[in-house]
């Protein structure tokens, strides 16, 4: 009762801060994904090269956001942008690589080989092949692989807020310093719900950008 | 037209260089379905996909309608050339009418032309336009599907036509009929088609022309009477089968083996007559009457004609079948064997009685190439030669 109260009181503040947080993971993602699938798409040209960016990405996943947050304040420091909106994006966007580079990669390379021939059996280039052909196709796979990224980052990003870039974060930081479990439990079930509702926002996009003779065959299997 | 002059493909693979396809040289006229027959690993479809550079030829060239295609861009030559592959290969993301209309798409026709192309092109392969232009490949059966995939490669009337085990996903009920259907589309659209299969009924049955692989070489190319009549070797032989001698029932037609002696009675002639006829022609069991438009009235049998007195109007049993000129052997066989007759009279277009066709002259017609070969084999340099 008590947090129901909190968390109406500040309706006003959780809002801006929520707005505030999907504004950073919609940004980061959103170049993360522009840069991810050329990049997911590109790779599928030269196998050991794949292996390698998709090794590197995986790298990256691994290294803790705290740690993360870590090595980009002296860098970042030098262009002045040490703490904040900048490096809280670009943590985001290097994280989402690795789902976004991965399940475009998967995506393409999994275009039945069969149709791969009939296009060019009568006649597509390679450019016509990806745009008419192999992203259509692969548009399910890769809009889920921008869907983990996205569930991922509003995790993340609550972090962020150490750094001071804002968001829902600020509560789970300002509870723990304050000693203050209304503020550290809202924040969290916020960031938790966000997360939840985002993801089904999501999912109704990459259904709607799927061709449709796609999902019929998918519902039909 | 379609020749290969010296096509050859040689894979590098781990354990050395394969080669899959060794100095091709052929021609299909214009207008001719070449089969190309063998054993899988053969080459027949690395030599089909190099013709469209689905495969890169090693060395060799290739020429279309006289023009040799080295010099081609690979998307114009491809878009020139109907593509059918035994996966069908439509697109799924795209609807019907998408999938048929691409390559004049990609060849710049406008809308209009391309719309109307699509729904002639659906007339053509029998499907209801309206019911089908907008659906998605996923909602047709693997029959529509491959007539489709047809329609596809025909769509912006390519002169050449590169098939590659088309009907070989579809269920055998199915894919006769599909074949019917094709090979009456062929008539009108005259295409140069090659095609590839490992069915030698299909072959048979689709070829004008027939191309035996083997190990990357061609072993026999000819009609495919020919092939099942003489086949060039022990390998082609085998790959034919036993039974070979009667898949040319199906090639051979009534009228190539049908002889004008047949020996018939009228109504008005007496049994007396009758019986005389048969011993004169030697039939055992029975002779045809016929009426006065020399129409096939029926038949009086031996044993009638020898006890009883009158005339054969009187005294005829029914027809047990007659074939037509134009009907193949196959089913003269069948008649024969259904109705346990050695002959059966033959009739023309009207209806009239032109001679007979006997299960003698059947076996004969068939095995006299086939024994002509024999006997070369006999001669040694011939076996040498093979």
């Amino acid at each position: 009762m008590e947090l129901f109260h909190f968390a109406l009181n500040n309706a006003g503040l959780l809002l801006s801060r929520t707005v505030e947080h999907i504004a950073l993971v919609g940004v980061a993602v959103g170049i993360a994904t522009l840069t991810g699938v050329p990049i997911g798409i590109a790779i599928t040209k030269n196998e050991r090269v794949a292996q390698s960016v998709l090794y590197l990405a995986s790298i990256i996943v691994t290294i803790p956001s705290i740690a993360l947050f870590g090595i980009m304040i002296p860098v970042l420091s030098l262009i002045g942008h040490g703490i904040g909106y900048v490096p809280a994006v670009i943590a985001v966007l290097l994280y989402s690589q690795l789902p976004i580079i991965r399940n475009t990669y998967t995506a393409i390379n999994n275009v039945n080989p069969a149709l791969r021939e009939a296009a060019r059996g009568i006649g597509m280039n390679p450019n016509q092949r990806l745009r008419l052909v192999e992203i259509p196709l692969a548009i399910p796979v890769i809009m889920a692989g921008v869907r983990t990224a996205v569930v991922l980052n509003i995790g993340v990003m609550a972090i962020a807020a150490y750094i001071g870039a804002g968001g829902l974060g600020t509560f789970i930081s300002r509870g723990i310093s304050q000693s203050d479990p209304r503020q550290l439990i809202v924040g969290a079930i916020a960031v938790s719900l966000l997360a939840i509702i985002v993801d089904y926002s999501l999912l109704y996009l990459q259904k709607r950008l799927t061709p449709k003779g796609m999902s019929r065959e998918a519902a039909a299997t | 037209m379609i020749r290969l002059d010296s096509l050859t493909k040689v894979f590098d693979t781990p354990k050395g260089a394969v080669v899959a396809a060794d100095h091709i040289d052929m021609e299909v006229p214009e207008g001719e379905i070449c089969v190309l027959l063998g054993p899988s690993g053969c080459g027949k479809t690395t030599t089909l996909k190099m013709i469209n550079r689905i495969v890169k030829p090693t060395a060799g060239k290739v020429f279309i309608n006289g023009e040799d295609t080295t010099g081609l861009d690979t998307q114009t030559l491809r878009r020139n050339i109907g593509y059918v592959i035994q996966q069908i290969g439509l697109f799924p993301n795209m609807t019907i009418e998408e999938n048929i209309t691409i390559v004049p798409k990609l060849l710049g026709w406008d809308k209009a032309k391309y719309k109307a192309r699509a729904r002639e092109m659906m007339a053509m392969i029998a499907l209801e336009p309206d019911a089908f232009l907008k659906r998605f490949p996923s909602e047709l059966s693997g029959g529509q599907q491959q007539r489709i995939g047809v329609a596809r490669a025909l769509a912006a009337d390519p002169p050449v036509m590169l098939m590659d085990e088309p009907f070989g996903a579809i269920d055998p009920i199915n894919r006769a009929v599909i074949q019917d259907e094709f090979l009456k589309m062929q008539q009108e659209l005259n295409k140069t088609i090659m095609f590839v299969s490992h069915d030698i009924d299909e072959a048979i049955k689709m070829g004008n022309r027939v191309a035996v692989f083997r190990e990357g070489k061609l072993v026999q190319y000819s009609t495919p009477d020919d092939l099942l009549a003489a086949p060039k070797n022990a390998f082609v032989e085998s790959f034919l089968g036993e039974d070979r001698a009667l898949k040319r029932l199906n090639l051979v037609k009534v009228r190539e083996i049908v002889t004008d002696e047949i020996g018939t009675v009228l109504p008005s002639d007496t049994l007396e007559t009758a019986l005389a006829k048969i011993d004169d022609y030697g039939y055992q069991n029975a002779i045809l009457m016929v009426n006065e438009r020399k129409q096939p009235a029926g038949i009086i049998s031996r044993s009638v004609a020898r006890t009883t007195k009158g005339y054969c109007r009187d005294h005829f049993q029914a027809v047990p079948a007659v074939v037509d000129l134009d009907d193949d052997l196959r089913k003269a066989a069948s008649l024969m064997f259904a109705h346990d007759q050695t002959w059966l009279p033959c009739v023309n277009q009207e209806g009239t009685v032109c001679g007979q066709i006997t299960q003698r002259a059947m076996t004969s017609h068939l095995g006299a190439r086939y024994r002509a070969r024999q006997g070369d084999d006999r001669k040694p340099s011939a076996a040498i030669k093979e």
